[in-house]
């Protein structure tokens, strides 16, 4: 049972809403899911008898943006969000002992529709893992991705009258809150 | 007959009502300085004991090497503190209830026998009115609870009135028993009944009340809200309970309260089951003979019988206070299984097995060993029933001396020893008399 | 004259008691610090906990798309405060692994005897301060007597009691001491008859039997769910320590040390019989368990630390030299957990190929441990939330990071 297997067995069951993967990167490789796929996906995971990633460790969104336009024009790609989820498995293992993970990658636009403003919206897994919940939403909080579908959905490590999305690499701290000087 | 402080004020020309006043007013500044005096040596050792037992030194600085004055420089600064009042809270019964608890705890001490005719309310109810009076220290608490305005206090007064009136019922029911077996409510008489050596002392008179001390003690520790049934402050759940809102003074007045009663239901229990004001060996009644000597000597027995009591209430109190440090506390639920489900049964139980055993075989206890290890407590009570020597005539030792192992009553009846002080049962005597040295 | 019951309504409406709505910190005595638990109670029944958190909100993670990953170690030291070194353990092999750092055995020894000393100085933590919950105030302080042991050692190898900094990626700062490894085995000598005395006071107790037997029952699909791991999960009878299970470069760490993973199998823990037996009304996955899980991965890293200490003695190479301050990172990603005291600590590292990190992200173990509250205390009496959230053993530096 390796990440290849689990890809061609993925490939194999969901098409094209497996988008791609990354099997040589420089440390973990992962597979990219479509938004749309991601739960289906996510619910064979844990429940397929072979693989049964029950545990969701994480969920990240990175953000591919560079503000400096000069630096932008030499990043090689177009600015996106990655949402990265961890999964592992305490029932499975590797046939040398070690953790078995996976790593799914959801690709979103910045912004919906292109709309500054308008945050992109990703479906939840909360319905798969309960701990999505509370992951889903640090991640809405921190980077500003609404999970369509999360049961509650609202900020949790910052205030709830908080602006902006601090992840996000265009995020400017406020001048001023409640009185408290920012800057 | 000795005079006392009433004769000695009018003799002196102050008019009878005042000199009555005055009379009343000895014992209680005596009683205050108790309970307030009390809690500042217990506070202090509380530190001290929980100190030693968690590998601290506890105070050291204040008033030199041992920290004596710690609690005296709290007490200080608890003065100097703001008296504040949350806007929530129900303003004239939140500054009352500390007084409340205060008061009871205060007021039943005034029933409290030190010695033989020392206490400040010579009564032939005592035990009655101790635990009626302690009781009413829960209706503080409950104010304060209510009045605080504040969730956590209302919380740490409710389960304080669940808990409080539910170790009522066998804190009531152990104490029957010592009471059934003296045949009297009379603490002063109680206390003399265990005269002797510790045989006579009432937990070694029979199997059950052996036993049903040990539930006193359990009902006791529950009914002041010591750990681990300090539920109605229970500080890692309701912050500090029912005393969340106070600080400053008032705020100590609860610690006093707390302190009186602790010391109060442990000095019930010497007086009850633990010989009272006697100690394990009989050194001044029977080894010196003082106690009956009158005068001078008379004082210093009562002196020694007075320091005795409040040596085993205060080994009580460090009992309680080893405990407080030892144990996690219970669930709310858990008190009242404890209560309903161990103390009310067990103490019922001792309740029948005592009875069964004082009318079958009365006889096969410690008591009834020869004297001195043993006494006739019947001849005891019976002489002070049916005695006709007047209010201030009593029991003479001599009936507990091996000569007259066993005396009769109606020649007791005349004999009086001037230095005793108790009133009879049912007796019109002023209450409140109190010797003059 | 009688009422009529025909509607049996009626009679609910006036026997209907009011609910209440309870402000749980963020200043309570036991909520390990800033936690704040909206609790709806009825009497002294809970019927709904809805935790709150953030107040030690920082944005660590923002910090460290700013700084070169040795110069975010400190800020992983403020994440569990208490177990700082296994913090730094955690971010040095991530950062090492996207390196693909190789260190030396005596430098993976160094590591093994600082993370479990780490892990013994936490969980004395956790289990003192489980008794402050429960209303008992002086195993508090006997742990931290033996937890002041641990911290002059620390103070000893890196100079700092609380925030260390001293596993740094590629090594750590600086050798061990002479004389350590004496003064440690000394220390490990003197706290093991120790623990029995925190059996006495806690574990066998009744009255804390009472408290936390059958208290917040937890099975293993609920954990797992709920992503909780460490104790919590294996509390619960699940078989996983990422010391075994993780990834080559943790676990290679241990290789070859002799060591079980503590969970209760077959009805029994693998180190019951010197230890105080289950008591009967215990259930597995309840707060007894987790309680008893951590008390015996103390024992085990006591004796973990005796093997690391004489494998250091005679393992070659150095203690691992730092990485340069401004290395260049390689670009790619790496996430990593590991076993740290309070569950798996992950650490994910996005690079550009600078030297200062694309994106960091923390995975904090607590963070999905707490996240089970408001689902474990549903329908728990008052005294039991905060004996629930104590057997969780939160740390909110770690959660709101």
């Amino acid at each position: 049972m390796t990440e290849l297997n689990l890809y061609e067995t993925l490939q194999a069951k969901f098409g094209d809403q497996i988008a791609g993967a990354n099997l040589e990167a420089i440390g973990d490789s992962w597979i990219e899911v479509t938004a749309a796929g991601l739960v289906e996906v996510c619910h064979f995971l844990k429940h397929d008898p072979n693989w049964q990633f029950n545990l969701l460790n994480c969920i990240t969104v990175v953000d591919y943006f560079e503000p400096d336009p000069k630096k932008a024009a030499k990043a090689g790609w177009e600015p996106h969000l990655e949402v990265v989820y961890h999964l592992s498995s305490t029932e499975q293992k590797h046939e040398d002992g070690t953790r078995f993970g996976v790593v799914l990658k959801v690709m979103t636009p910045r912004w919906k529709d292109d709309q500054e403003g308008q945050l992109p919206e990703v479906p939840s897994v909360a319905s798969v893992w309960r701990t999505a919940d509370w992951h889903e939403r640090e991640t809405f909080d921190l980077s500003g991705v609404i999970f369509t579908g999360h049961p509650d959905l609202r900020r949790i490590l910052c205030p709830e009258d908080w602006e902006g999305h601090p992840l996000r690499k265009d995020y400017e701290m406020p001048l001023e809150y409640h009185g408290i000087r920012g800057r | 007959m000795q005079t006392t402080l009433v004769d000695l004020l009018t003799s002196a020309g102050l008019p009878d009502p005042l000199a009555h006043v005055i009379r009343a007013l000895v014992p209680c500044v005596l009683i205050i300085h108790l309970v307030a005096v009390g809690a500042l040596v217990f506070i202090w050792l509380e530190r001290k004991v929980s100190g030693r037992i968690q590998d601290r030194l506890g105070p050291t600085r204040v008033g030199g090497r041992f920290g004596w004055l710690q609690t005296l420089a709290d007490g200080i600064k608890l003065i100097a503190k703001e008296d504040i009042t949350p806007g929530e809270a129900d303003a004239m019964l939140f500054r009352i209830a500390p007084y409340v608890s205060f008061a009871a705890s205060f007021a039943a001490w005034l029933a409290m026998p030190f010695a033989v005719g020392w206490s400040g309310l010579d009564m032939n109810v005592a035990v009655f009115f101790v635990l009626a009076v302690l009781g009413l220290e829960v209706f503080g608490v409950i104010l304060a609870g209510y009045a605080s305005g504040s969730k956590w206090s209302l919380f740490g007064a409710m389960r304080e009135a669940a808990q409080v009136v539910s170790y009522e019922v066998p804190l009531g029911l152990c104490v029957v028993i010592p009471v059934f077996i003296c045949g009297t409510m009379n603490l002063t008489t109680i206390g003399e009944m265990q005269r002797g050596f510790a045989t006579n002392w009432l937990i070694f008179h029979d199997p059950f009340t052996f036993c049903v001390f040990w539930v006193y003690i359990t009902c006791g520790v529950a009914s002041v809200n010591r750990a681990p049934f300090d539920l109605a402050e229970a500080e890692s759940e309701l912050v500090a309970g029912f005393h969340t809102e106070y600080s400053g003074l008032r705020w100590s007045f609860f610690f006093m309260a707390e302190y009186g009663s602790m010391l109060l239901v442990s000095a019930l229990a010497v007086i009850l089951f633990l010989g009272a004001w006697h100690g394990p060996i009989p050194i001044f009644s029977i080894g010196l003979g003082w106690t009956d000597a009158g005068g001078i000597l008379g004082y210093l027995a009562s002196l020694a019988g007075c320091a005795n009591l409040i040596l085993k209430s205060s080994l009580g109190v460090i009992v309680m206070i080893w405990v407080r440090w030892t144990l996690p506390r219970l669930r709310i639920d858990q008190v009242m299984t404890t209560c309903l489900k161990y103390c009310v049964p067990l103490a019922s139980f001792c309740f029948l097995g005592a009875l069964a055993w004082q009318a079958w075989i009365p006889n096969v206890t410690p008591a009834s060993l020869p004297a001195p290890f043993g006494i006739d407590r019947a001849a005891i009570r019976e002489s002070w029933v049916t005695r006709a020597g007047g209010p201030h005539a009593t029991v003479s030792d001599a009936q507990l001396t091996p000569q007259t192992a066993s005396p009769v009553p109606t020649t007791l009846a005349t004999q009086s020893v001037p230095d005793r002080n108790i009133p009879v049962a049912g007796s019109t005597a002023p209450i409140g008399r109190e010797e003059t040295p | 004259m009688a009422a009529s019951v025909a509607d049996q309504r009626v009679i609910e409406f006036d026997v209907r008691t009011d609910e209440m709505l309870v402000n749980m910190g963020p200043q309570h005595p036991s909520t390990h610090g800033v936690l704040r638990l909206v609790l709806r109670t009825d009497g002294e029944v809970v019927s709904e906990v809805e935790p709150h958190l953030g107040y030690l909100h920082r944005c660590a993670e923002k910090i460290g798309e700013n700084l070169t990953p040795r110069q975010w170690v400190p800020y992983t030291d403020r994440m569990d405060y208490l177990a700082g070194m296994n913090m730094n353990l955690g971010w040095a092999l991530c950062v090492e692994k996207l390196l693909d750092h190789n260190l030396s055995d005596k430098a993976k020894h160094l590591r093994v005897i600082i993370a479990e000393m780490g892990r013994i100085a936490s969980h004395l933590v956790g289990m003192g301060a489980y008794g402050l919950d429960l209303g008992t105030f002086s195993p508090f302080l006997y742990a931290f007597r033996e937890r002041e042991k641990i911290l002059d050692l620390f103070e000893e190898a890196c100079g700092a009691r609380l925030t260390y900094s001293y596993l740094t990626p590629g090594g750590a700062t600086a050798d061990l001491p002479e004389g350590w490894l004496d003064k440690c085995s000394a220390f490990l000598d003197q706290f093991e008859p120790v623990i029995q005395e925190y059996h006495a006071l806690l574990t066998t107790n009744s009255i804390f039997i009472k408290r936390t037997a059958n208290i917040g029952v937890m099975d293993a699909e609920m954990v797992t769910d709920y992503g909780c791991t460490g104790p919590v999960l294996r509390g619960s009878g699940v078989d996983h320590d990422l010391r075994r299970d993780g990834e080559e470069i943790y676990t290679e760490m241990y290789e070859n040390y002799a060591f079980e993973v503590v969970v209760q199998k077959d009805g029994h823990y693998p180190r019951d019989h010197t230890y105080p037996p289950v008591p009967k009304e215990a259930v597995l996955g309840d707060c007894w368990h987790r309680f008893y899980v951590r008390m015996l991965e103390v024992v085990q890293a006591i004796d973990l630390v005796r093997q690391a200490i004489e494998r250091y003695r005679s393992a070659d190479g150095d203690w691992g030299i730092p990485i340069k301050l401004t290395q260049k990172l390689p670009k790619g990603e790496v996430y990593l957990e590991t076993e740290a005291p309070r569950g798996q600590m992950g650490f994910y590292l996005v690079s550009d190929g600078n030297s200062i990190p694309r994106r960091v992200r923390a995975r904090s173990s607590c963070f999905c441990n707490l996240s089970v509250t408001s689902d474990v205390c549903r329908g728990a009496l008052l005294a039991d939330v905060p004996a629930i959230v104590g057997s969780l053993d939160v740390v909110m530096g770690e959660i709101d990071r």
